[in-house]
């Protein structure tokens, strides 16, 4: 099977800063790909180096089984979206769109043909006279993505195109892209730093730190089974607790506290005793009812209370250690309780101290 | 009682005096400073429209009795400077002969400098810009001779096109600042756009950089203008008299020692000079201020 992107061994160096070290990756055909990580991991890096945009220091780049190492960004048959719009100013938005058609010679009735095709899709054919400079943020979007559109190019690259939009619109244009994608079936690049958006657009996900990926896989597999502390620590908000233990016989003690992990699926069958780090998400602790009947129940003494509306979030304590729940919005916690709680093991993760990676 | 603060208290806009101290001040001091500036401007006007029998009278400030255009004409067309007598008509031509190529030569030249500087960096384009950088700082004072023998080895000692080398080369590291200053403050993306769209480095510069530069060619148009207009000391050293700029031949008229001191031929002849540069500030002046402060931003 050949995939739509293929990256073997792409280096890039700053002077003497490596920004992307051996990095592999492959994407598969109409796959919708988020690269997320915090800034400066290397994500947009990444990107501009796949639109060459960016020279690559060594490795190699293939788009649709060709090598476009070092091909122009022109000749690589990709549309990139990009974060503040990037429109030409003192163009029509016809002129913004059909820029790129005119410069590959394009005859005009195909010109033509395909801006109105894109402006349909996207349904900015009242725009198409106006300037960017009388276009609303997501109208500017828009048309953004009708730039990359129109050159019916194989892939998409999208370079954190919803961060300079106000919370409302970015939902809506978040919806609007995932319909894009089912529509059209291209391949998708995506860079965030937004979890949100990487969970609800992506096939998959490649979480990214200091240049590498962390890991790759379905945003199920990030957010239930994360590869490491990393990915653990990054996705999910409020971010997962961590206690600090020791694994011993199958059973993982903190303090005086001791959780048997029956249930949890460790990575290997056989797992020796070391010290180890647990991680539970807010989430999925659970309190009233259920705690009773949850495999190990607990106590924690409520800190602080937040309601946020949907949900309230509990900051309290486990022993010695900070602890944080979710709960229902109608939840009535005051602090200073005493809450009992319950926790599973199988939702939970278990990663090795020294390593930090999943056991 | 306790509602009265409400119904008597302040209420709506706060009143403004117009006579306040600060305010007599200020507008006094800003009075003072333009009769100071102005003063000499209107003797000039006042002088270069009197005949010499009313300048011999001495009444210097006082309105002309009778207007006269004549020393206009005669600065105009026919005062002498050396053995050629056709006033300084010739000078403003030649003037305009080095000014139109010397502008559009250096400001050409500068902005694709700037566009490449900020936009497609090389290796060693940090280098070459410090270096272009510096030469602003040179005074061009020690580089007068060596010039002189560049022009003369390459024959255009004289010509007017020496001049038009001289200035445009001159030009180039301010106005190279200017315009890559102005290009780097264009948001990258913007570029990177027009790459993904199959654009190379003159179409980019063309159809997206240039439509967009236009308060910073204002600016530039509006320094090269009245720099290249006003500039005397290469025009006295690089030309010779034929092809002498307006500014040489001024100083000509007004600093001959010959015959009589026709004050007012002297001051319609420079009042002339000035109104090149005078016009383009009077026209362009807010987008001159406008465009200074644009390029200012971003190192």
């Amino acid at each position: 099977m050949t995939y739509s992107v293929e990256i073997k061994e792409l280096q890039l160096n700053f002077g003497a800063v490596n920004v992307l070290q051996n990095l592999d990756l492959n994407i598969h055909e109409g796959e919708f790909l988020v690269l997320l990580g915090s800034s400066g991991c290397g994500k947009s890096t990444l990107l501009n180096c796949i639109a060459g945009l960016l020279e690559v220091s060594d490795g190699q780049i293939f788009i649709k089984g060709r090598n476009v190492t070092w091909a122009e960004p022109s000749e690589r048959g990709i549309g990139m979206v990009f974060q503040s719009y990037a429109l030409y100013p003192q163009m029509t938005v016809r002129g913004n769109l059909s820029f790129g058609l005119k410069n590959a010679r394009l005859p005009k009735a195909e010109i033509e043909q395909r801006v109105a095709r894109a402006a349909s899709i996207l349904q900015i054919e009242p725009l198409l006279d106006r300037k960017p400079g009388a276009l609303s943020g997501g109208q500017r979007q828009r048309v953004a993505i009708g730039r990359a559109l129109v050159r019916d190019v194989d892939v998409f690259l999208f370079d954190e195109p919803l961060s300079n939009l106000d919370a409302k619109l970015r939902v809506d244009l978040r919806v609007e892209l995932k319909r894009l994608h089912n529509q059209l079936q291209n391949t998708m690049i995506y860079v965030t730093h937004d979890q949100i958006e990487a969970m609800t657009l992506a096939d998959r996900i490649a979480v990214m730190k200091g240049g590498k990926i962390m890991q790759l896989g379905s945003p199920d597999e990030i957010y239930n089974r994360p590869r490491n502390l990393y990915v653990a620590d990054f996705i999910g908000s409020p971010s997962m607790n961590f206690l600090h233990g020791e694994l011993v016989g199958g059973q993982f003690k903190v303090d005086d506290m001791v959780m048997p992990m029956t249930g949890y699926e460790f990575t290997s069958p056989q797992v020796a005793d070391r010290p180890a780090v647990i991680g539970i998400r807010p989430e999925h602790v659970v309190t009233g009812e259920l705690a009773q009947k949850a495999p190990l129940q607990f106590d924690v003494d409520v800190d602080l209370v937040e309601p946020m509306g949907s949900d309230t979030l509990i900051y309290a304590k486990l022993g010695q250690h900070p602890f944080r729940i979710r709960m229902d919005g109608q939840a009535r916690v005051k602090s200073g309780e005493v809450l009992p709680i319950g926790i599973d093991p199988s939702r939970a993760s278990l990663f090795d101290k020294a390593t930090e990676d999943r056991l | 009682m306790v509602d009265m603060t409400l119904q008597n208290g302040p209420r709506g806009p706060k009143p403004k005096r117009a006579f306040t101290r600060a305010n007599i001040f200020i507008y006094g001091t800003l009075l003072l400073v333009s009769v100071y500036y102005l003063l000499p401007l209107y003797v000039m006007i006042v002088t270069s429209l009197k005949g010499m029998p009313e300048i011999r009278m001495g009444n210097v400030f006082g309105p002309p009795m009778e207007v006269t255009f004549e020393p206009w004409v005669k600065a105009w067309s026919q005062a002498c400077t050396g053995i050629n007598c056709d006033g300084l008509s010739r000078g403003f031509w030649n003037s305009v002969n080095i000014l139109i190529p010397s502008v559009i030569l250096s400001i050409g030249i500068a902005s694709v400098n700037g566009y490449a500087l900020s936009n497609w960096k090389f290796k060693g384009s940090e280098v070459f810009f410090t270096i272009l950088i510096i030469g602003a700082f040179i005074p061009y004072q020690t580089m007068l001779y060596p010039i002189v023998i560049l022009l003369r080895e390459i024959g255009l000692m004289g010509e007017l096109s020496g001049l038009v080398l001289v200035h445009t080369v001159f030009g180039m590291p301010i106005l190279t600042l200017l315009f890559r200053n102005y290009f780097a403050s264009v948001p990258e993306e913007l570029f990177k756009a027009a790459r993904v769209d199959g654009a190379g480095f003159w179409r980019i510069y063309f159809q997206i950089m240039l439509p967009m530069a236009l308060p910073i060619f204002v600016v530039a148009i509006i320094l090269q203008v009245t720099g290249i207009w006003n500039d005397f000391l290469f025009g006295v050293i690089y030309t010779k008299p034929s092809t002498y700029p307006m500014t040489v031949q001024l100083n000509n008229i007004v600093n001959s020692v010959q015959g009589v001191k026709e004050y007012n031929v002297n001051m319609a002849a420079t009042l002339l000079t000035g109104l090149v540069p005078l016009v383009i500030y009077f026209a362009s002046g807010k987008l001159f201020v406008r465009g200074i402060a644009a390029g200012a931003v971003k190192g």
